[in-house]
């Protein structure tokens, strides 16, 4: 039955202020009744715009008819078949920039809710084998010898059931306890694409950071019968999944058991190896014996504002701010990482970063201020952050430019000299660019302040890779978009790396592109 | 996971242990460090390379128990094993094409002095080492330095070992007498550091500093090491850790290492109470 309501169903969240003090998940997610009501406000469109905006192509209107049906786990497999990652891409993808920017119902009204959905079936699929290994494990032999008499009891006669003797019913049971574990662990295995009895290897892979773009990658590649080694400078695999994004709107079980599943389905996972240094790209071709290397290393590198005072104690790059807060777990009692919990906390920028950075000092236990050059329109961060953000109390103060960090007599900061702005004439992205007002300053009290105003890729690989070119931003460049085959033989490029700081799915598109490119370079060679 | 192969005490609260770490001792070159965590969820610290074998894949550290991760890292044993050990980071010390060096060393700052002097020595540099310790009972590495180095000087603040003064006032010495070098690598205390770079600026001697920020990373993605030398800001993981000491701006660097002093004051005390019933030999 379609469902003509303008809006979406509402997205079940947890209380504003309560949430404000804690770094368990916002958002909860659809019910069964919620996702169904929501998945019949699609109509199901021949023409199916909203997959073409969506940048791995999710057959998108197959999916939510599957959960219009009831059968979610088919939702699910029909998601998988183009996007690996769905219980993030659900929660993390800027979806009104994408899929339900095109979608039919968003003319007049809302668009349906295609990450909300997306994410209820990547939730629905774990949640379910989850229960269905936790019912196995707890299911007594008494228990199931009662289900079994009662099994016999509907198509048997009292006599005939008094000719069996228990033994025989036991029997019967631990048959069935046992199919149970099997078709769990069939159905765990195809989650996770298993291979036990693997044909010989068609070649060897390296593949450098373990984020969206780098486990995309190896997923596709492994699945194809290549042996695939993620080397990652950090302790933990996830990239900005497990470092830059905070447990409370990414949940860290959730990359964790990714990058699990990777794991068992045969990936190597390499931590604690920075290449570049602990091991080249020129070695991993040579020496370690890889056919080629997919560099994924991301845009991890902060940028500041050079502005005076920036060196002064309390001033964090977001960078820094958030892997102490997410990867060290800083926000923990007792963490062994120290973070300052700041009183008064400015953060400097407009992006999802910012929003990330501004929350966490909100539940550190700041007052948080965010300050931006353009407008409230003009916020890149997906919309949904912006919300949840103002809900939880976070003060946005649009048009300001800052022009110093103001330091007290211990070089700590105390404050923030801004410039008021007024939008002008329109630039070449088709945004009206922020002027300064003559003559308009203000100050504003801190005690931090926290600098989001984006990332370049880390000159670290292009800087010990002889012969892989980068452009004037210090992106890899890469030679064949479709391909992500770089300057150089054998090494492949794809995600921030190479486009600058982007987007989640937009890394894993290069990803899988990248996959396939690797797979045709490594047969033909 | 990483094993200790071997423990052994410098001195008072001074350690060198060393690890099973093949792709580290593999590249680990003098003037580099490593991060290393202690457990899961423990803290990342930055440690110089104190010495690698290629061969057994083995690189040893030096440390001083300055915190809580330097004592729970003084609390294992030969055989356990540290969950993280990254590395090498940073530039290597440049050491080609000097002749003539000086290399002084304040403290457990010793220890990062020590691999660089040892490489000098190696390719034929004529060093003079100077270094300085707060009392007798402090000094490590004494027979190292002897054999790396053409003359040494060791000092202490109270004179315990009969030859009291600071390594800047030895260093004074020496430039008066007309001593030069093509290189002076100091490696200390940052005010340490701040002076022996005002002892050599009017000579216009080359003075290298090694510079030991608060880190997290170590592969230059979070700036928190970022330090102002010459008027730009660097960051001492990728950059470094080696700068010119004319340009560093040493100040500021003091304090910005002094950012969590209250917070780590009590996370010292707290790991003080757990290892309480810990031996640390
Ligand atoms: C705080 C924050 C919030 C964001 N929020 C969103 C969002 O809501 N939605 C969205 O779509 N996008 C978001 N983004 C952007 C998105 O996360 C990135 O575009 C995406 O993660 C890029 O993926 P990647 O695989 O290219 O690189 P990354 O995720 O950056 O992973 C790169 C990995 O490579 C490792 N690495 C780097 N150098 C080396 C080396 N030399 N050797 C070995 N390993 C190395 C890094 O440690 C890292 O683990 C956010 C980004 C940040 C920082
Ligand atoms: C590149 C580099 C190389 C280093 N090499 C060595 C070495 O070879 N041997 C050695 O003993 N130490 C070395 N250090 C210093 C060492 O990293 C710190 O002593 C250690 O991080 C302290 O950790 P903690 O938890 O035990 O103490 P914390 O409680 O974290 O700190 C104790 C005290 O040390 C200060 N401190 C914290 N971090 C640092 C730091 N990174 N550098 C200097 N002081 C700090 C704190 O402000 C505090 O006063 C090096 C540091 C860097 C950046
Ligand atoms: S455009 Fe909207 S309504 Fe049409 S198929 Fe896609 S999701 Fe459904
Ligand atoms: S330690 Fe993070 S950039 Fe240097």
């Amino acid at each position: 039955m379609a469902n003509m309501s303008l809006k979406k169903m509402p997205m079940p969240v947890r209380d504003p202020q309560l949430r404000a003090t804690d770094f368990k998940e916002v958002a909860l997610g659809y019910s069964e009744d919620d996702a169904i009501q929501e998945a019949n406000r699609c109509l199901q469109c021949l023409h199916k715009p909203c997959v073409g905006g969506c940048p791995v192509g999710v057959p998108i209107p197959e999916f939510i008819a599957c959960i219009q049906n009831h059968d979610f786990r088919q939702a699910y497999s029909t998601i998988k078949t183009a996007n690996s990652l769905p219980a993030i891409c659900g929660r993390v993808c800027p979806q009104e920039n994408q899929c339900e920017k095109y979608c039919v119902r968003g003319v007049k009204g809302e668009p349906v809710g295609i990450g909300r959905l997306e994410r209820f079936a990547a939730d629905y699929q774990s949640k379910t084998l989850d229960e269905l290994v936790g019912a196995v494990n707890e299911v007594e032999p008494s228990v199931i010898v009662e289900r079994v008499i009662a099994e016999l009891e509907k198509d048997h006669t009292k006599s005939f059931l008094n000719t069996i003797n228990a033994r025989v019913i036991q029997e019967i049971a631990a048959d069935a306890v046992h199919q149970a574990t099997e078709t769990i662990s069939e159905s765990i295995k195809s989650r996770v694409d298993l291979k036990e009895d693997r044909p010989a290897s068609r070649g060897h892979v390296a593949v450098v950071g373990s984020g969206p773009a780098g486990l995309t990658c190896a997923g596709e590649l492994n699945s194809n019968g290549f042996t695939v080694t993620i080397f990652e400078a950090f302790h933990t695999p996830g990239g900005v999944l497990a470092y830059g994004i905070p447990e409370f709107r990414l949940p860290k079980s959730i990359v964790r058991q990714e990058c699990d599943n990777l794991r068992q389905a045969g990936v190597v996972f390499t931590t604690n190896a920075v290449i570049g240094r602990t091991l080249t790209i020129d070695e991993l071709l040579t020496s370690e014996g890889y056919d080629a290397v997919f560099v994924a290393s991301g845009a991890g590198l902060p940028n500041f504002l050079e502005i005076p005072g920036e060196s002064a104690l309390g001033v964090y790059s977001a960078n820094e701010f958030l892997t102490r807060v997410n990867l060290m777990k800083a926000y923990l009692k007792g963490a062994d990482t120290p973070i300052y919990r700041p009183k008064r906390c400015v953060v400097i920028g407009g992006g999802n970063v910012a929003m990330d950075a501004a929350r966490c000092a909100k539940r550190l236990g700041a007052d948080v201020h965010i300050v931006y050059r353009r407008t409230m329109a003009e916020l890149p961060a997906r919309h949904e952050e912006v919300e949840h953000a103002e809900e939880e109390g976070i003060i946005f103060d649009m048009l300001r430019n800052p022009l110093e960090i103001l330091t007290d007599e211990n070089e700590r900061v105390r404050g923030l000299l801004l410039q008021k702005m007024e939008l002008g004439e329109i630039d070449g992205k088709g945004r009206r660019r922020p002027v300064p007002i003559e003559g308009a300053t203000e100050e504003i009290e801190c005690d931090c302040v926290i600098v989001a105003v984006g990332t370049s890729p880390n000159p670290l690989i292009a800087s010990t890779t002889p012969g892989l070119e980068t452009d004037r931003h210090g992106c890899v460049h890469v030679v064949d978009e479709s391909t992500g085959a770089t300057s150089k033989l054998g090494v492949f490029a794809g995600g921030d790396i190479a486009t600058g700081a982007a987007t989640v799915i937009l890394a894993m598109g290069a990803g899988k592109a990248a996959a396939s490119a690797i797979e045709r370079y490594i047969s033909e060679k | 996971m990483y094993a200790i192969i071997k423990k052994e005490q410098l001195s008072e609260g001074v350690f060198r242990i060393t690890v099973h770490a093949p792709l580290v001792a593999k590249k680990a070159k003098p003037g580099q460090f490593i991060i290393l965590r202690v457990t899961e969820d423990g803290e990342r610290i930055p440690l110089t390379v104190g010495g690698y074998d290629r061969e057994r894949g083995t690189v040893s550290v030096m440390f001083q128990v300055a915190g809580a991760t330097t004592k729970k890292l003084a609390a294992l044993k030969e055989g356990d094993r540290l969950t993280d050990f990254v590395g090498p980071l940073g530039r290597p010390t440049e050491i080609e094409g000097i002749r003539r060096a000086c290399v002084i060393g304040g403290g457990v700052g010793c220890a990062i002095a020590y691999p660089i002097a040892k490489a000098l020595h190696e390719q034929g540099t004529d060093v003079t080492v100077i270094i300085g310790f707060r009392d007798t009972s402090r000094i490590i590495l004494e027979d190292e330095f002897k054999s790396a180095s053409t003359t040494l000087h060791i000092l202490t603040d109270d004179g315990s070992n009969g030859n009291k003064g600071f390594v800047t006032a030895a260093l004074g010495d020496l430039l008066t007498a007309g001593e030069t070098y093509d290189d002076v690598i100091a490696i200390g205390p940052i005010m340490m550091m701040k002076a022996v770079a005002e002892l050599t600026r009017p000579y216009n001697m080359k003075t290298t500093v090694s510079m030991n920020p608060i880190m997290i990373d170590g592969t230059g993605m979070c700036g928190g090491c970022r330090l102002t030398v010459g008027g730009q800001t660097k960051f001492a993981c990728v950059d470094g850790p080696d700068f010119d000491g004319h340009l560093v701006d040493f100040d500021a660097a003091a304090k910005r290492n002094g950012m969590y002093r209250d917070s780590e004051k009590a996370d010292y005390e707290h790991a003080c109470r757990l290892l309480e019933n810990t031996e640390v030999r």
